[in-house]
């Protein structure tokens, strides 16, 4: 491979991935947090919504919600989102979607016990949740969000569909000028490997530092 | 929602059945590869250390990095190899080795839940290699991993558009041409969209019951 084409192509492409991913999971992180809070909320109406959300989000390929986003907004709605951002509302909206399930399971699982101590010290419903539940909530939500990273990782190589030029793009150009098909993709996921590798490492550290700060030892015996 | 054209959605339909049907078609066939070969990793990853290591970088590759640039790789690269398939079946076979690294973790965690008193009394038997897997360790495990692999059915059902990209005529495909012919956009990438989820979602709940019969 040409050194042209590296710096070229495949280093901002590799850029272009890594904000994707960012944007993204930022984006994914509020939406999980939020749909699956609503999720365990009193009233019926609210966890229904909540509820709906999922499914549809769940339901549907993360492609073609891309594909709906970028091709059919503009026609419907009259907004025409750069494929970027469209990339990252697709990404976004439906790994959340998955997420909220975790966060659902993760508060869920904290002992009853401890959202009645917290009733009987007369905390608001909110209180409890910020001051009680997440603190113990979040470091069990770490494993399986670590698992939807690197999902999410591998999903942004769909904006190359778009014609967004991330590393999977890099790489298509990169075989047709070169005709190396075997070294180019064999590289590319190399790099798509050891991106993951990083975020995996990330959220291992992330665990071991929220779980010590409730005081649990991570990997150790509950 | 000014302009929804429902005779759109009527012009789409013979090629939305034709999508369906290949869809489906990838999903069956892929389901099987993936339900066979990840049985033959979770094997692997409990024989000795030489067929341990290789297997278990092999799937960690294949797991941590993404379908679409691994459809890329087989289609661009087995016929550089002298190898040559339809799109089909290299999408096929690109959907099935990614998922078989997935529901090898399946067969993995099920294995590893049979008590290992069964292992031993298999030793006590001296039952060979073959009949304590199949007579007596296997069937103890896949029935509570069954949801599990449904799971994994749903999620391939929803990367199943990613196959589009190297030409394979399922939905997305389908649509893909029909937009191109008729310049009508929003309809047909609808019907395909809410397929997904009229697919998805009752299988969801199947597999719901099937976990209260199977896990007890």
């Amino acid at each position: 491979m040409t050194a042209g084409l590296w710096t070229h192509w495949i280093l901002p492409g590799i850029w272009i991935t890594i904000q994707l991913t960012v944007y993204s999971a930022a984006l994914a992180t509020v939406v999980a947090f939020g749909i699956g809070m609503a999720r365990t909320h009193r009233s019926r109406f609210v966890r229904f919504l909540a509820g709906f959300y999922t499914e549809v989000f769940r339901g549907t390929s993360a492609l073609v919600l891309m594909f709906w986003l970028f091709f059919v907004m503009p026609g419907l709605f009259g907004w025409a989102l750069v494929p970027m951002w469209a990339a990252v509302l697709a990404l976004g909206l439906s790994y959340g979607a998955y997420g909220a399930e975790v966060v659902r399971g993760a508060l869920n699982s904290v002992s009853p016990a401890q959202r009645e101590a917290g009733v009987a010290l007369s905390f608001t419903p909110w209180q409890r949740m910020r001051l009680i539940l997440l603190p113990q909530a979040v470091p069990e939500m770490i494993p399986p969000f670590n698992n939807l990273l690197i999902e999410l990782l591998k999903g942004t190589a769909l904006v190359s569909l778009l014609g967004v030029a991330d590393t999977s793009f890099a790489a298509y150009l990169v075989r047709l000028a070169t005709q190396e098909s075997a070294e180019i993709y064999t590289v590319t996921l190399g790099i798509y490997f050891v991106l993951a590798f990083v975020l995996t490492r990330g959220m291992r550290a992330l665990e071991r530092k929220t779980k010590a700060g409730i005081g649990i030892t991570a990997g150790g015996v509950r | 929602m000014n302009n929804w054209d429902w005779s759109a959605v009527a012009d789409f339909m013979p090629a939305f059945w034709d999508g369906v049907l290949v869809t489906l078609q990838v999903l069956v066939l892929g389901s099987l590869l993936s339900f066979t070969l990840g049985l033959v990793w979770a094997v692997g990853y409990r024989g000795p250390r030489w067929v341990r290591w290789p297997v278990n970088i092999v799937t960690e590759f294949i797991r941590n990095t993404p379908l679409l640039v691994q459809l890329f790789f087989f289609f661009f690269v087995l016929p550089e190899w002298g190898v040559q398939f339809s799109e089909l079946t290299t999408g096929t076979i690109a959907i099935g080795l990614h998922y078989s690294t997935y529901t090898a973790q399946v067969y993995r965690a099920g294995i590893d839940a049979v008590p290992a008193g069964q292992w031993e009394a298999a030793t006590a038997l001296s039952l060979p290699v073959g009949r304590t897997w199949f007579a007596v360790i296997l069937p103890q495990a896949i029935r509570r991993i069954v949801p599990a692999l449904g799971n994994y059915v749903i999620s391939m059902l929803k990367d199943t558009p990613l196959l589009a990209a190297i030409g394979v005529l399922e939905m997305l495909q389908q649509y893909k041409l029909a937009s191109a012919e008729t310049f009508q956009y929003t309809e047909p990438l609808t019907v395909v969209g809410v397929a997904f989820i009229l697919i998805a979602y009752p299988a969801s709940l199947l597999l719901r019951v099937l976990e209260r019969r199977l896990v007890r």
